[in-house]
This record gives C-alpha cells, structure tokens and sequence, in this order.
C-alpha cells in the first residue's frame, strides 16, 4: 500500500455552495496535470453515497491509495470520508481534505479569483497526500462505573438511570443532604404537583439503590486520568456524627446549646438552626451533622459542663474524635451535574433587597409559602433577624400582607450585572408564586406582576399563564425602577408601558424574581475537569445543537442547569440524555482514542516544559530518562489524553514534539505548494 | 433622509431598547412632568419625525441625572437622546432666552451666569490663595477646579472659602487658576449646545494640561464628572474633593476639634453618587465631626432622589404638575428631624435651600455643604 502514490482528487459542488462560485470543472483539469494524480472527479455531493461510493469505486479499480476531497470544512464531514476510505479497504488517515468552501466559495465573490484559490489548496493538499502515513486508532477499556457530581434533580435522575442499568455510581453531594434547589421548592410549575411529593422518593431510591454509593457531605478533590480510566479522590467531611448509628430521633438537636442560633442556609436563612441539625425534615440520608464552625464544643473547645448533644444521644453517635475520610475509586465516565446558584438580589441596590425585610427573593418565598419552612406555609410580613422570644412570652401574631407584589427578570437579560441571558423559569414561578398568594393567602390578597414579556413556551405553561391571570392577578407590562418606602408601605416606582403612565405603586411585600446564575463555586469544577464555560459562564457543551449533553472532554458529561438556565423536566431529559452519553462507552466496554497524537523525540527534548505548561488537556508531563549515563527530564505525552490539538507541536522550540499527520515534513511542503516559501 | 439623521439610530442604540419601562420607571420627574424618556427610544426611530419630537417641551425637563442610564438593562442612554434633540433644537436657535443668555455668557466670559471674567475671583479676595503660574518649575500638588456657581453666586460662594479654610487647616499644597478658568461646559453639553461644548473641552484641557500639578480637585460634581469623563486628554487624575477631604483625614492631616451636635442627613447629588459611585466618602467625612447624629434618607446612596438642578434646569423653565422633588426631599428631611441637610454640589444646595423657603422651614433647618459643616468645626 506504501508504494508509489496514486492519488484521487474529488471536487464538490455543494450544490452551488462551492460551484456556484468555483468553476470545478477547471479545478478538476488543473487536478488532472498534478503528479502522481490517477483519477480527478467531480460531482454535486462528495457526501451523498452515491458521492462515496465514486471514491469506493476507483480505490478498487483505479488502485487509489491516497485520496483528496475538497469540499466543506473536515469539521463537517472528515469522519464521513475516513469511512468511506476504510469501507474501499485504505487506512482512513490516507484522506486529506481541501477546504474549498468555507475558506473560498463561501467568503470570495469573485469567481476567477476564487477558481484560483481552491486550485491551490487543491495543490497543497494532493503534495500533502503523498506523505501521509497510516495510523492506528487505539482502544483502551472502560471501567463501567460513573461518577455524578450533584445531586439536585438532575444528578439524581442520572445516578438512577445508570443505576438501574447495572453500571456503578458514585454520587457525590456537598451539602449534608440530596435534593439540591428543587426539594426547597413547594409546588412546581405548570402542574402544581408538590415538589417534594414528585422528590423524595427518588432521593430515598439514590440512598438506598444497591449500585449506588451515595457520599453526602463531601467533595470531589482530584480527577485525574482519561474516559474509561478516571482516577478519583473524594473528601467525605466530617459530620461529627456516626451515620451508621445515628438514627436521626434529632433529641439532640433539640439539647444543642446553641439550638435555634444560626440561619438555616436551606430556608435560605430564614428559618434558625443549632450547631448540630438536619437541614430539613426529609433529608437523605436522614442523619445529623454539625457545623464545625457554629459548635461550641468545636471552635471554643468546651460546651458547658459536657456537650450536651453527646450526653444526649442515645446511640452514642455524637464523636468529635471523627475525622474527614479520603476515598479513591476508579471510574469510566464522568456527569457533572452541580446546578445553579440564584442571582444575588443585593447586585441591584435600587430594589433595597437587603435593607427592607419585606423584599424577598423568590426562593426565600419558596420556604415561605413551604408547609416545611420557617413559618409553616403562613405567608406573612417578615421580620429578619428577629431573636426568638423566650418560652412563654407572648409572641404577637405576624401581620398577614394585603398586597404583594413581584417583579420579573431580576437579575436577568440585564447587561448592567452581566447576565444577558433569560433565565427561562422565572416566568412561569412567578405566575406559579403569584396562584400560590391566592390560594394560600386568600382572593383578596392584591397580587400583581411587572414584567416585561411573558415567556411561557413550554407544555401547559401559556394555559397555566391564562389560568393565573383569571385567578385575579394584575400583570403590569414595565420593569420596575425602585423601591422604596412610604409610611408602612413599600412603593414599587414603575412605568405601565401599555399606557405610558408612571406609577407609585403600593405594596405590603416584593417578591424578586432573581435568575439563575452559575454557581460561585464554579471555578472548582473547572479546574478539576479542565471545562469550557460559554459567554453565559455556565459549563460549555460540545456543541450547541447536536452534542448538548457532551463535553469538550470525553467522557465527561453536563447535565441539569449547571449547563444552562432550564426547568425541572428539561433538567430531567438532559439528565437522562447524559446517562445515556456515559452508558454508551461503559456498555460497550472500549473507546477509540485520537490516532493523531503527538509524541515526543526524547532524544532531542530539552525538559524546558513549554508544552507541559500549554497543553489544555494536561496530556503532556516531564519524566525522568537517562540519556548517556545521565538522568535528564523530557517531555512525554499520555496518548489517550492527547486531543490532536497541535498546540506543544507549533509551540515546541526544538521541534522535538511532532503530531502525527501534522509533521514538519508533511506540513511544510503544504504550507509551500500554497506560495508561502 | 440625511445621513446625519441615519445617524440617530445608530449614535444612540436605538434598535437595542427592549421598552422594558425602566428609564422612565427610574426617572425622577416623569411623575410631576410629561417627561416618558421610553417613549423618546422608540419614537425616535422614524427619521422623519426628529424635527417634530424635538419640539415637544418634555425635552427640557430632563435633569440628566442619570437614573435612566443607570438602571436600563441593555447599558443604553436614554437621557442622550433628549440632548441629542435639544441640540437639533439649539441649531435652530429655537431655545429660550434664559438658555441662550447663559450659552452666550459662557461663550464670551467662560461662565453662564453672566458677570464678567475680571470677577471671577472675587470670592476669594479677603484669602491668602495662591493663583498658579504656567509651565512652573515647582510641582503643586493639587490645583483646584472652582465652579463657576462657586465664583459668582453669593450663597455658593461661602463653600468655595469653606474649602480655601479646610485645605490650608491640613496643610495641602493648592492652587487656583485664577481669570482664566472657565466654565466646564458640563450643563453646555446637557443643554445640546455640542460645538460650544467641544471649545470647552479643547481650551480646558489645554490649560490644566499647562500647569505643573499632580491632580485636579473640583469642588462640583459637575465639573468632577465632565474633567475626568467627557474630557479628552487631561493629564492628570481627577477628584472630588470629598475624596481628597476623607483621604486627608484618613491619613491624619485633619484634625476636627469642634463639635457639632445637630442632626444631619446626606443627599447624594446624581452626578457624584449614580454617576460616579462615590458614596462613601461625603458619609466618612460626616461622620468623623464630633457631635454629629447621622441620619440617611430612606431613598439614599444608589436609590437618592434628583433635586432637579442639573441638565441645565437652572435656566430653563418648565411647567410642574406636583410637588418639586427638593421640596418632597425637604419634607423627608424634616420628618426624620434632621437640623442640617448636607450637600455635596452647588446646585444641590441652591435648590434645597429653596425648598426650604417654600416649605418654611429655613429656621429650623439648613442646607450646607460638606465643606461649611467642616469649615465651621474647625
Ligand atoms: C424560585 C424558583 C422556583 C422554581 N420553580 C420551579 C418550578 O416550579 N418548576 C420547575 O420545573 N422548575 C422550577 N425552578 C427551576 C428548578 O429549581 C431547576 O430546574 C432544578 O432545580 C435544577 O436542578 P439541578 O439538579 O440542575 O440543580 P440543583 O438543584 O442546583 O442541584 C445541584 C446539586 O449539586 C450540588 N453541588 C454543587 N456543586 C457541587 C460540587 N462541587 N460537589 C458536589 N456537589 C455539588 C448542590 O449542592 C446541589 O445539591 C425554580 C427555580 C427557582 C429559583
Ligand atoms: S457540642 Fe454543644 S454547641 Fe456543639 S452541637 Fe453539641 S450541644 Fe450544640
Ligand atoms: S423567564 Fe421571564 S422573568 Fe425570567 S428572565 Fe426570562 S423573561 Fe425574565
Ligand atoms: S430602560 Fe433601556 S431598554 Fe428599557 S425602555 Fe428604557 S432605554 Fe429601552
Ligand atoms: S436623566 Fe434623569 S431626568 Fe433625564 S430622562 Fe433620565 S431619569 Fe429622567
């Protein structure tokens, strides 16, 4: 096959894409002329099977060993014809591509000029086909295990599908309970369904599936290695508490010194927690934990006479000898699922989130309106930061609001805080929020919207929209400039666009629609996992139509919102679109690896580290050789983490890292036959 | 169709506006004026209507405060385009005549208020002040920027000595222009008058670029506002002096050794809060008097409310539905039982002390500047 070249040129039309601009024909003429070129053709879809199955045709019977196809970019459809080189029996890497479409047809309007030009990437390509090599496409095994970072709903709803499956799963939570955003919800949007009727039982089923190991409280620290052969550490915190014996009777929550002293983060602070609590009533696993940095016992070293939770435990579970535990695994595949944080309201200072107590943001409503939340499912007029009255006194009974009032697009398609992105729930909890008041809260409560455009586009959402509006609430069309206070009343200062008229408007209570927003701690999952954030900062799929739920990594998968804003059946589907991603390599047991790697001449590399430092894959370390009697460091590449991007190649001061196909003397004659000397 | 009105579209925008309702929802005068900026960014887009949009007389109540800018979520100026139509109105010379005298004072004796040069530093005759020379060899640390108000008006004229008495307690290295400084140009600009603006800018610059200092400080936020961002070349960094003043008691060069037991309140002028994000240090530098008992407004810092001197609303007069918004600011004063409203620009002062005739309230309490509350603790 290495004999002398015999080379195929193919020239597409695109349609009129290429040959509305470049007169093929010629381009094939010209073809014709070069040395070593057997047959040259063209025809209006090279990637049409028809189109392939010319190339097929003339390896067979016209000898070819090397092809050329100019046609469209080798994005689109360099896999296409390495397939079909393999089907006519050539290695697939005997194809070189000429872009004669988006690098010429597509952005040249002269068409003499443009006839010129894909000549000579013709040119090029066909002197680059004579010193192609054939290349191996490697495979290395798939451990059938997955590690799911977060467990919101999303990576919940993966952990299951895998689960069930028969794949491993190791679920690794943060918090000390599962559930993420959507357990603090209370009822869900269109349906009304209550969210932790829909939620609980898939959170006991995460605990309790056999094939999968739920670590709560916990934090992925290290990831290192490639699809199919992850090296995972992970730091299981430590709760001071046995979760083996620890049967959650919470007696000694209620003994804590330091009982009702702390916001409780679940009730988005607005409930009060102790040093040792469970976040809230249904938490998987429904063990106790304390907080290292509110106990007594823990940051002053002495909690009365004894800790008082301790003597209180009758299982003896309470241990302050416990410490964080280390465990490593190996694993196939990888979904990262860590979700969002909301958008923080106290960024947009002429609402006076922060100042007032009455302006919420919507997820603190969410814990108000919660039968589990800080008031019991009453909605009424808070008071922050009130100290508990002590036992007996007579509490004065909360004011019920007359009036509520929520804003929309908080924090969202808004340049002047950085997001310009439409959250897409907001809409729909709004509307969700503002039927909850009437039902709750009762008709006569005034409930009215400002908004700026009423996106209710998913299944059910437009009819549930009509449905609250008839219900009695006011949607005012204009985006609210200010809040600010008048006697006991807060007062919304708005336009009503539809009748240009600017308004005072009174209200006992604001509700903030805050956004979605990537989450702050963002940056930790990016420096494990090297990943891509789009000009959003959420995490970046492979590509935005066709690969969503994969990552520029292989073997790493999104799903839910930390890939963008989405609601809970959209995380849902994404969920189990990324465990299918991840079963399609663990089912199948191998994975191909990239055959145009680079690699390393050790005997010329001089351990300077520059390609170490850039390679975005961190495919490339320093080893230690002996070269002469002598222990000198050089660089060498990990193949299966190699992308084939080319960056140590170009960057290489030595010219000692070469990729394969991409050789300096493969390439430089290319770079030569297009006129640059 | 001109290309100069193709233009509008494109200058401001236009096509980016969403009509979410925000500007005029922040727009402190559309509840007491005709005034819907909103209106003006659609409006405006039909080429063929500016001349007819820029008769409407709303445009003049536009205190370009900056609210509407500050709070669209598409990062537009709303406010620029009712300058951008007051200047198609200034080049039909339809303006009132309040307006044009003022421009024409600016023009010929480099301030609006009509007195002539040889005056401008008749405030500060009774001082021992240095007046700075050009291209000096000796470097002075800061050259002082005195608005024209300062210069001329009677009342303002008591916060520029104010200053004169604060910087010579702490020893700073000043100086002052002395005839030549002129006008910033800044209500020019807001006013529409784009060439006469331009002039500004370029002999402005041309003469704090002469002087051998190492920062400006301006006594009006709108002078501050112009100097560091409308300018084009100034060479050195440009500062309110409640910056300079809290930076100096930061490092000890102040000391305040009376005491001043009233009540005190902060308006927060538009151009140096919404505008320039200085808020802390006029707060700082009340605070560290003795005696004082701070009190905020309920609509303070980023929420404060316009006292509707700015945009070149001291020579234009305009028809007024409800209340005056210093006259409503006055009245929250006097609910909170504030003694003292302290101010940081002069037109702020001029408009709050006003207000506080017409809501006769002028012996219980007083509109003073920063500085007037420093000058007389020292
Ligand atoms: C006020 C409000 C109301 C809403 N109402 C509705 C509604 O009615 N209907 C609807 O469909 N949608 C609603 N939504 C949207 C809904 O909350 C989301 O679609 C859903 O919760 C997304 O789930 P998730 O799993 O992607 O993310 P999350 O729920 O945020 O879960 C992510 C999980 O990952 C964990 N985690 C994060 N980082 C790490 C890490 N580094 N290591 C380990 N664990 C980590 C977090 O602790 C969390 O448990 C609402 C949203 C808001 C703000
Ligand atoms: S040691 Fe004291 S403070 Fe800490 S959890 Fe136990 S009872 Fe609470
Ligand atoms: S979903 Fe609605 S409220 Fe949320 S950002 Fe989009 S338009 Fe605004
Ligand atoms: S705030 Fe901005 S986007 Fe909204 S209506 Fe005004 S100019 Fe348009
Ligand atoms: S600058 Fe102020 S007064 Fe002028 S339109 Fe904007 S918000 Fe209104």
């Amino acid at each position: 096959m290495n004999g002398k070249p015999r080379i195929g040129v193919y020239v597409c039309h695109c349609g009129t894409n290429i040959a509305g601009t470049v007169d093929v024909e010629e381009v094939v003429k010209f073809a014709e002329t070069l040395p070593d070129v057997t047959v040259a053709r063209n025809y209006s879809y090279m990637c049409s099977d028809p189109g392939q199955a010319l190339i097929v045709d003339d390896i067979e019977k016209a000898g070819l060993n090397r092809v050329v196809v100019a046609s469209c970019s080798p994005r689109m459809h360099e896999p296409t014809f390495r397939k079909t080189l393999l089907s006519g029996g050539l290695n697939p890497y005997f194809l070189e591509m000429a872009n004669i479409r988006e690098q010429c047809s597509w952005v040249h309007p002269d068409p003499i000029a443009a006839t010129e030009k894909a000549k000579r990437l013709v040119e090029a390509a066909v002197v680059k086909s004579r010193r192609l090599e054939p290349l191996d496409a490697k495979e290395v095994d798939v451990e059938p295990s997955c590690l799911i970072i977060g467990a919101g709903i999303a990576g919940i709803q993966s952990a299951l599908d895998i689960a069930d499956a028969g794949f491993k799963v190791y679920l690794v939570e943060k918090e000390p309970s599962v559930g993420g955003h959507m357990i603090q919800l209370d009822k869900t949007f269109p349906t009304l369904d209550c969210s932790a009727c829909i939620m609980t039982p898939k959170m006991v089923d995460v605990a309790n599936h056999p094939n999968i190991e739920l670590m709560t409280y916990s934090q992925v620290e290290e990831i290192g290695g490639y699809i199919g052969n992850f090296d995972i550490k992970v730091r299981k915190k430590s709760r001071f508490v046995d979760i083996d014996k620890c049967t959650g009777c919470g007696i000694c929550a209620e003994e804590c010194r330091m009982a009702g002293r702390f916001p409780n983060e679940f009730d988005e602070n607005m409930g009060m927690r102790g040093a040792i609590y469970m976040p809230f009533p249904q938490a998987v696993p429904a063990k106790y934990t304390i907080d290292k940095e509110s106990c007594l016992f823990l940051t002053k070293g002495k909690c009365g006479e004894s800790p008082k939770c301790k003597d209180a435990c009758q299982a003896g579970a309470v241990n302050f000898d416990l410490e964080d535990e280390i465990v490593e695994f190996k694993v196939g595949t990888i979904i990262v699922a860590t979700g969002y944080d909301v958008f923080d309201a106290r960024l947009k200072p002429e609402y006076a989130y922060g100042v007032y107590d009455n302006v919420l943001t919507a997820l603190e409503f969410e814990r108000l309106v919660n039968a589990s939340g800080p008031t019991g499912g009453k909605v009424t007029m808070i008071e922050r930061g009130k100290k508990k009255k002590k036992k007996g006194a007579e509490e004065e009974a909360p004011k019920v609001p007359e009036s509520i009032t929520f804003i929309q697009c908080v924090g969202s398609r808004d340049k002047s805080v950085g997001n310009e992105y439409c959250s897409r729930v907001c809409c729909m909890y709004t509307a969700k929020l503002a039927h909850l008041v009437k039902d709750k809260v009762g008709h006569d409560c005034e409930v009215t919207v400002f908004y700026m455009d009423v996106r209710a586009f998913g299944k059910g959402f437009e009819e549930f929209y009509d449905r609250v509006r008839r219900e009695g609430v006011k949607y005012i069309r204009g985006n609210p400039s200010e809040i600010y206070k008048k006697g006991d009343k807060l007062i919304v200062k708005a336009e009503d666009t539809l009748t240009s008229t600017p308004l005072e408007h009174e209200t006992d209570m604001v509700v903030l629609s805050v956004g979605l927003v990537p989450r702050r701690d963002n940056r930790e999952i990016i420096d494990l996992l090297k990943l891509s954030q789009t000009s959003d900062l959420f995490y970046m799929e492979a590509h935005p139509k066709l690969r969503p739920v994969d990552t520029a990594s292989d073997g790493v998968y999104l799903a839910g919102v930390c890939q963008g804003p989405k609601d809970i059946p959209d995380a849902v589907a994404q969920a189990k679109g990324a465990a299918s991603a991840a079963m399609i390599p663990m089912a199948s047991g191998k994975v191909k690896v990239e055959a145009q790697t680079s690699f390393v001449n050790e005997d010329t590399c001089r351990g300077c580290g520059f390609c170490v430092e850039l390679c975005p894959y961190t495919a490339i370390e320093l080893v230690e050789v002996n070269r002469m009697g002598w222990p000198v460091k050089v660089a060498r590449v990990n193949e299966a983490l190699c992308k084939g991007c080319g960056a140590c190649a170009a960057a290489c001061l030595s010219g000692s890292i070469q990729q394969r196909s991409f050789k300096d003397w493969q390439l430089l004659p290319q770079i030569e036959a297009l006129g640059v000397k | 169709m001109c290309a100069e009105e193709l233009d509008f579209v494109e200058k401001y925008d236009l096509l980016g506006c969403i009509q979410c309702g925000r500007c005029t929802g922040g727009c402190p005068v559309a509840l007491r004026t005709d005034l819907r900026v909103r209106c003006f960014m659609y409006d405006t887009q039909n080429e063929e209507r500016l001349e007819e949009i820029s008769e409407k007389p709303e445009i003049w109540d536009c205190t370009t405060c900056y609210t509407c800018a500050a709070r669209c979520p598409k990062g537009l100026e709303p406010l620029e385009v009712l300058i951008g139509l007051r200047s198609l109105q200034i080049e039909e010379g339809k303006v009132q005549p309040t307006v044009r005298d003022a421009l024409e004072s600016i023009f010929k004796d480099g301030n609006p208020w009509g007195s002539p040069r040889a005056k401008r530093l008749d405030w500060a005759s009774d001082l021992d002040v240095k007046v700075l020379e050009p291209e000096a060899e000796e470097t002075t640390d800061v050259l002082l920027f005195i608005c024209c108000t300062d210069c001329y008006d009677p009342r303002v004229m008591k916060v520029a000595q104010a200053l004169i008495k604060v910087l010579n307690a702490a020893g700073v290295d000043y100086g002052l222009i002395g005839e030549d400084e002129s006008c910033c140009g800044s209500e020019v600009r807001r006013l529409g008058e784009e060439g006469l603006f331009e002039m500004c800018d370029e002999e402005n610059v041309e003469l704090l670029n002469s002087f051998n200092v190492n920062r400006i400080v301006a006594i009006s936020p709108h002078c501050y506002n112009t100097l560091k961002k409308e300018y084009h070349g100034l060479k050195v960094p440009v500062l309110h002096y409640t910056e300079l003043v809290a930076e100096l008691l930061e490092e000890g060069k102040l000391e305040i050794p009376k005491e001043i037991a009233k009540v005190v309140t902060y308006h927060d002028p538009c151009f140096l809060g919404k505008q320039n994000d200085i808020y802390d240090e006029p707060r700082y530098i009340i605070t560290r008097i003795p005696g004082v008992e701070f009190k905020e407004f309920d609509r303070c810092r980023e929420r404060s409310l316009c006292c509707e001197g700015g945009g070149g609303k001291m020579w234009v007069e305009s028809e007024s539905k409800e209340e005056r918004l210093a006259e409503i600011r006055i009245e929250d004063a006097k609910e909170m039982g504030a003694q003292v409203v302290a101010v940081a620009c002069p037109f702020c002062l001029l408009t709050l002390e006003d207000a506080t005739k017409v809501k006769g309230v002028e012996e219980e309490m007083q509109v003073m500047d920063i500085l007037e509350l420093l000058a007389e603790a020292l």
